[in-house]
């Protein structure tokens, strides 16, 4: 879903229609809504059948068993300790400053990705996606050497005085890294599916192209740019593996949540435990946020090619 | 959407075979709960591949060891495998509170062997009467030819150093605080790795100047890395313990493989990579 860019800023003008197709379907024989495609009803073959309620089984068990074994009454005093706050000041700080930068260098690279055609694109898009299916610790080590000390940018950097590696700003960045794919390809996708006559018209009344982008496209795009942002956000929260590698696990410096929950598995697993619970929490409102964008089944959003995408 | 329709026998197909897979692994599992006892002796323990039931040897036991242990048992390992033909050993190395953390949790191994007393001490429920089987010291960990001309404890509160320390679980991270304590010298590091090897890939790397680790971590990193001796008065010895988890169907074979820990055989071994006798 997240790999079809155009998808993204059309969803957002659709939502009504989202809502209204949820409801429960008709009486076989009954007339559909004409707008809405549904597909007809089919015997659901065993072979499909028990497969998916694994699936779905593996993946709400995990998730039952961090409920069913959560300290419940504990909770709150777990969560008000002081570690546990360090650690939650640090990350919000982090997954904030990591959202920042992913925004400032994200969405100029999701208009470039947009709009400009230019050789080596392809290439390009996809070497900004990589951090999407690249292990985060690889990542990491990528970082460590371009940024580290001995790293390629090392020498430079701190000849101006400038240490990542250890530094909250070094947890940003790990952060960022493996956020930015995100916002680019939700902004990309938006900046794709707008009608360019609203900037046209801009642009023959005499607005400049960065006028065009800051008061037509941004507001425009407006709904793509803050799913992006969710996850983004959402992303860099949870990073573990290259923020551990690349920028150390300091209390209060860089010990960000994922860290400290993955530390005190070992010492107080009650703890873990409810700052897992707490983790999770946050991700279901990022999802329940981002509702029309990301959650509803393709078919509730209907997709109607547009003419210059037909031929595909 | 057609697309989408077309996708969906493969992965149904490939639902399939992964759950037949896992049904044939639970078989491959209790085939060898059975046979735990027969020995085979006919497959060399090298050989190691997980292949067809009759090829392996009867009796495979999983070791949960300190990241410290790493190169001596992987070579202790292989010693044990070919004196015992019907035996075979594997490893899984982290930290000594993260593998407690993993026995606490059930844990499919047999052998425990942590880096120090008190992580195995917090076992008590868990594993039969443990026996210490090595010592170990600590030493500082510097770059080749100590550019920062670090030559002390007290050297490492030097603000223009970037020291890091396993964290305060970790029974290394602990062992450097004590050392630190009794040279009275206090050291803010600027990471708590979560194991000894993360230090020496700190060092290593060139990220921090100096890191606080055990001799035989510094002797298995070589010339990528040099040491500087810490007094005896300062220093502080660290217990090796291994147990067999009182979980494990496979007592005797794990039982066995402690023992043998201290036969000469593998103290001999155990010395080349720095450990001293316990």
């Amino acid at each position: 879903m997240i790999g079809k860019p155009g998808s993204g800023g059309r969803a957002g003008h659709r939502e009504t229609g989202a809502g209204a197709a949820a409801a429960p379907a008709p009486a076989p024989g009954s007339a559909a809504p004409a707008r809405v495609p549904r597909i007809p009803r089919t015997r659901v073959p065993v072979l499909l059948l028990l497969p998916s309620l694994v699936g779905l089984a593996f993946v709400v068990l995990p998730l039952v068993g961090l409920l069913v074994r959560a300290p419940w009454q504990s909770v709150p005093e777990r969560l008000g300790d002081p570690a546990v706050r360090t650690a939650l000041r640090l990350s919000i700080q982090c997954s904030f400053g990591a959202l920042a930068i992913s925004l400032v260098l994200g969405v100029p690279l999701a208009w470039l990705f947009a709009r400009v055609d230019f050789p080596g694109k392809a290439l390009l898009r996809a070497l900004v996606l990589l951090p999407l299916v690249l292990p985060p610790v690889v990542g990491g080590v990528a970082l460590l050497l371009a940024f580290g000390r001995r790293g390629v940018l090392g020498p430079w950097l701190e000849s101006m005085g400038v240490r990542l590696t250890f530094s909250m700003t070094g947890a940003m960045l790990a952060g960022a890294f493996v956020a930015l794919p995100f916002l680019v390809l939700s902004v990309e996708g938006a900046i794709a599916g707008l009608d360019r006559k609203y900037e046209e018209t801009a642009a023959t009344l005499g607005a400049g192209p960065l006028r065009v982008f800051c008061t037509v496209t941004l507001p425009l795009i407006a709904p793509g740019l803050a799913a992006g942002s969710a996850l983004a956000w959402a992303r860099a929260l949870g990073e573990f593996g290259a923020t551990i590698t690349f920028a150390g696990n300091l209390p209060g410096e860089t010990q960000t949540l994922p860290l400290a929950v993955y530390l005190m598995l070992q010492d107080d697993p009650d703890t873990a435990v409810a700052v897992s619970l707490m983790l999770l929490a946050v991700s279901v409102v990022v999802l329940v946020a981002l509702r029309g964008r990301w959650l509803s089944p393709t078919r509730k959003q209907p997709y109607v090619p547009e003419p210059d995408e037909a031929g595909r | 959407m057609r697309s989408l329709r077309r996708a969906a026998a493969p992965i149904a197909a490939v639902s399939a075979a992964l759950l037949l897979v896992a049904g044939c692994g639970d078989d491959d599992k209790d085939d060898k709960g059975k046979k735990d006892d027969k020995s085979t002796g006919q497959t060399p323990g090298g050989s190691g591949a997980p292949s067809a039931p009759a090829d392996k040897p009867a009796s495979t036991i999983t070791v949960l060891a300190a990241a410290s242990l790493t190169s001596a048992f992987e070579e202790a390992g292989k010693a044990y495998t070919k004196n015992h033909k019907d035996q075979n050993v594997k490893f899984s190395f982290a930290g000594s509170q993260e593998l407690a953390a993993q026995v606490k949790q059930g844990a499919p191994a047999d052998v425990i062997a942590t880096a120090d007393t008190k992580t195995m001490d917090g076992l008590a429920a868990q594993v039969n009467a443990p026996q210490v089987f090595a010592k170990n010291k600590l030493t500082i960990l510097v770059a080749p030819g100590n550019p920062k001309k670090i030559t002390s404890l007290a050297d490492l509160s030097r603000g223009d150093l970037t020291v890091v320390l396993a964290g305060p679980t970790v029974p290394v991270g602990r062992y450097a605080r004590e050392a630190l304590g009794k040279a009275g010298v206090a050291v803010k590091p600027k990471s708590e790795e979560v194991d000894v090897k993360a230090v020496v890939t700190r060092v290593r790397m060139g990220e921090a100047d100096a890191g606080i680790v055990y001799t035989t971590d510094a002797k298995s990193a070589g010339e990528a890395v040099a040491s500087v001796e810490i007094p005896d008065q300062h220093n502080v010895v660290a217990s090796y313990p291994v147990a067999v988890i009182k979980e494990s169907k496979q007592q005797d074979p794990a039982a066995a493989f402690t023992q043998w820990l201290r036969t000469p055989e593998a103290q001999e071994i155990l010395k080349k990579y720095g450990f001293a006798a316990p």
